[in-house]
């Protein structure tokens, strides 16, 4: 049996890049694009994207990694529940090793905190099933993609009737993320390669208003790198062309109006609240807190924790980096004081961070130079 | 305290019941039932059947020697369980240093509550690892500790080997080599994975693991050219490649394409976020060949069952930067390092 196998087809890459190649060659200055998507960075950083696009053309990485965007005071209070309350902490993996102000939540499972990793909300239900006795605590964060999994979990909490089951809700929108990039004014973007994900499940139609209000093209796409490329062929395309428009290349699996069950039962969980977001601040309804009728599920309420604290590692440039304002080589710590072994910011924790991405991943040639914040 | 005497008058006789109790490791009676009852039938030959402190074995001038620990979960997994894996790990890692496994030392600690009859599923995997690289667990040891002390069992295996004459060292390897890998990577890592953290997913994927000192004696009978051996286990190829691109100072570029990796360990790699590169091998090694023998090198790997896909991947070039590149399938490059710890999977 033959097992080598080629995640994508060799003639559409081509393809995809001859007309990137061309298209690039038609513009008139160099643009920036962004993905505002973890698992489009790492995946055009895995295929070695960067060092076959056109110099003129770059792809920066906006805030898409959940783990990136989340607050050092979310994470504080994740790591108080483990630690002072003494509460079994269900949390996804990429969230372990996440620096707050003071330590990660692999460290305090190194000292003897109940910190257990899942990989579905359901799992912590279950856990807090089988153990009355014990608090059980999911750090529910993510995109629109994970909050449809933590909104089940509450409502299988309450259909099971738990007493010992709550969330640390972290869950953030992409839409206000976005539009409180164009609106900073120092973030100069050219067009956004939106995230396949989050389109399945809030639908295409949501990008419009980015397109009309800000002039911004904005393509769906999904995450081989052909299909990257492809998407990136078309956005330099409609800037060649003069054309602000919404294109979805990823049409199997996103529909104009998404998956309308998820987007039920998030809206019967949660509603939409302001959030701090690492690097962007606190943006006008971006994040989503739990329901009045779920409140007693949430942990902050629960062990009276209160609103998370806005303080932020004063060296580390995460929040330029999120935003696109600074690329990691433009940060003093980044490969010195900050690597993936001892992350001190969020980028470089997170395998899909752009920092880690870059550090593990950035292409022989030497890196270009890209001018931060034009 | 109950006495040995008193639980076979009652009619229990532990180590015939159906777990492992703490007085199983007590060097007493119990300790002897065990062995004789449950280790010994099923890993008996001349030198452990002697019961010293020490096996004796016959002497040679140079010795290679390995230890390693096993403390896998689950304890069984698709293509392997625990048993089989310390028997290969230990065959595997002598055979790559170019050495004839002479015996191994097998050390259990168990649990106390260890169902009997997961010990003799292991037990018998240990005896047909054993049989299958053609080596005899000579001497060993066995210890209970409480419940929740440790998880079910832990083996360490010690293997000792009698050194071959073929130099392999990473020293000798010089720009032009080539790099081959004896098979499809990261079956072992995912499936266990796999089991380990989603049992409830259906998947066909299979551990590798598997003793290759067959194939490693013919490799290096037929293949003068052959320069350097390593297997893939933790860290994966991208541990191996990187390491070795540093510890020569050479650039070395691996050709993404050519990496034999199976479609089903590719899409539970892929939806768990985790490179197939990063991930662990049981029953592959990586070859370093000179150039004019490479096609010797396949056809050797080839005609062993372990060997079927092996595939030229890589090549040392001039530059010496020490570094590993990787020409991806899209024919972009990146640079190959050598993966963090603990494999996280991402979450969205």
């Amino acid at each position: 049996m033959s097992a080598v196998i080629l995640p994508h087809s060799e003639g559409q890459t081509a393809k995809s890049l001859r007309r990137l190649t061309i298209a690039a060659k038609a513009l008139s200055r160099p643009v920036k694009f962004m993905e505002v998507c973890g698992t489009h960075t790492m995946s055009a950083f895995r295929c070695g994207l960067h060092s076959l696009m056109p110099r003129n053309v770059t792809l920066l990485s906006g805030p898409g990694c959940p783990v990136c965007v989340t607050s050092q005071g979310d994470i504080d209070q994740l790591i108080e529940l483990a630690t002072d309350r003494d509460v079994t902490l269900c949390t996804y993996g990429d969230m372990l090793r996440v620096i707050g102000s003071e330590g990660s939540l692999e460290q305090c499972r190194a000292e003897g905190a109940d910190v257990r990793v899942v990989y579905s909300s359901l799992d912590a239900v279950k856990l807090a099933a089988e153990n009355p006795q014990r608090e059980v605590v999911f750090a529910a964060v993510g995109f629109e993609t994970t909050t449809p999994a933590s909104a089940a979990a509450v409502i299988e909490a309450s259909r099971l009737g738990l007493e010992n089951f709550s969330i640390l809700a972290s869950h953030k929108l992409i839409i206000p993320a976005m539009r409180a990039l164009l609106e900073s004014g120092d973030v100069q973007v050219d067009g956004f390669l939106c995230p396949g994900h989050v389109a399945v499940i809030i639908g295409a139609a949501v990008f419009e208003p980015i397109v009309e209000k800000y002039h911004s093209p904005c393509v769906i796409a999904g995450f081989e790198g052909p299909q990257i490329a492809a998407a990136l062929a078309r956005l330099t395309e409609l800037v060649v062309e003069g054309r602000a428009e919404l294109e979805n290349l990823y049409s199997q699996a996103v529909t104009e109006e998404g998956n309308l069950a998820a987007q039920a039962i998030i809206q019967e969980v949660f509603t939409p609240a302001d959030w701090q977001w690492r690097g962007l601040g606190k943006l006008k309804s971006s994040g989503l807190a739990l329901r009045f009728a779920y409140a007693k599920y949430d942990a902050r309420t629960r062990f009276n924790l209160g609103s998370p604290t806005a303080r932020e590692n004063p060296g580390c440039r995460c929040g330029d980096v999120i935003t696109g304002r600074a690329t990691p080589i433009d940060c003093k710590l980044f490969a010195t004081a900050c690597t993936p072994v001892r992350a001190l910011g969020p980028c470089m924790v997170s395998s899909e961070g752009t920092c880690q991405a870059w550090f593990k991943y950035h292409h022989v040639r030497t890196p270009k130079k890209v001018e931060a914040g034009s | 305290m109950i006495s040995a005497n008193n639980l076979t008058e009652s009619g229990i006789t532990p180590a015939t019941g159906q777990r492992i109790s703490l007085a199983h490791g007590g060097g007493g009676q119990l300790t002897d039932d065990l062995l004789a009852s449950c280790v010994l039938p099923r890993l008996a030959n001349r030198a452990l059947n002697e019961l010293l402190d020490s096996a004796l074995l016959p002497g040679v001038e140079r010795l290679a020697l390995t230890i390693d620990s096993y403390v896998v979960q689950p304890l069984k997994f698709p293509g392997g369980d625990i048993g089989r894996l310390a028997v290969c790990g230990t065959v595997n890692d002598l055979a790559v240093c170019g050495a004839r496994p002479l015996g191994i030392a097998l050390s259990l600690i168990m649990t106390e509550g260890l169902e009997r009859r997961m010990l003799e599923d292991i037990l018998d995997s240990i005896a047909a690892a054993a049989s299958e690289a053609n080596v005899c667990i000579v001497t060993g040891d066995t210890k209970v500790v409480g419940r929740g002390q440790g998880d079910g069992i832990y083996i360490t295996t010690a293997g000792v080997g009698a050194a071959g004459t073929h130099k392999l060292h990473p020293d000798a390897v010089r720009a032009g080599d080539m790099l081959i890998v004896s098979g499809t990577i990261a079956d072992h890592g995912m499936a266990v994975m796999l089991a380990r953290e989603m049992p409830q997913v259906q998947s066909v994927l299979k551990s590798d693991v598997a003793p290759l000192n067959h194939m490693i004696e013919q490799l290096l009978r037929q293949v003068p050219g052959v320069v350097f051996l390593r297997d893939p286990t933790r860290g994966g190829l991208a541990g191996v490649a990187a390491d070795l691109a540093a510890r020569t100072g050479l650039h070395l570029t691996l050709l993404e394409k050519n990496i034999p990796v199976r479609p089903e360990t590719w899409h539970a790699a892929d939806m768990l976020g985790i490179d197939p590169l990063d991930v662990a091998n049981e029953g592959k090694i990586v070859v370093v060949v000179r150039p004019d023998s490479v096609e010797q090198a396949l056809d050797a790997l080839c005609a062993d069952k372990h060997g079927t896909d092996a595939r030229v991947i890589g090549i040392f070039g001039k530059q010496n930067d020490g570094i590993c590149e990787l020409r991806t399938c899209m024919g972009g490059s990146r640079i190959l390092q050598k993966p963090y710890g603990e494999q996280l999977p991402r979450i969205c």
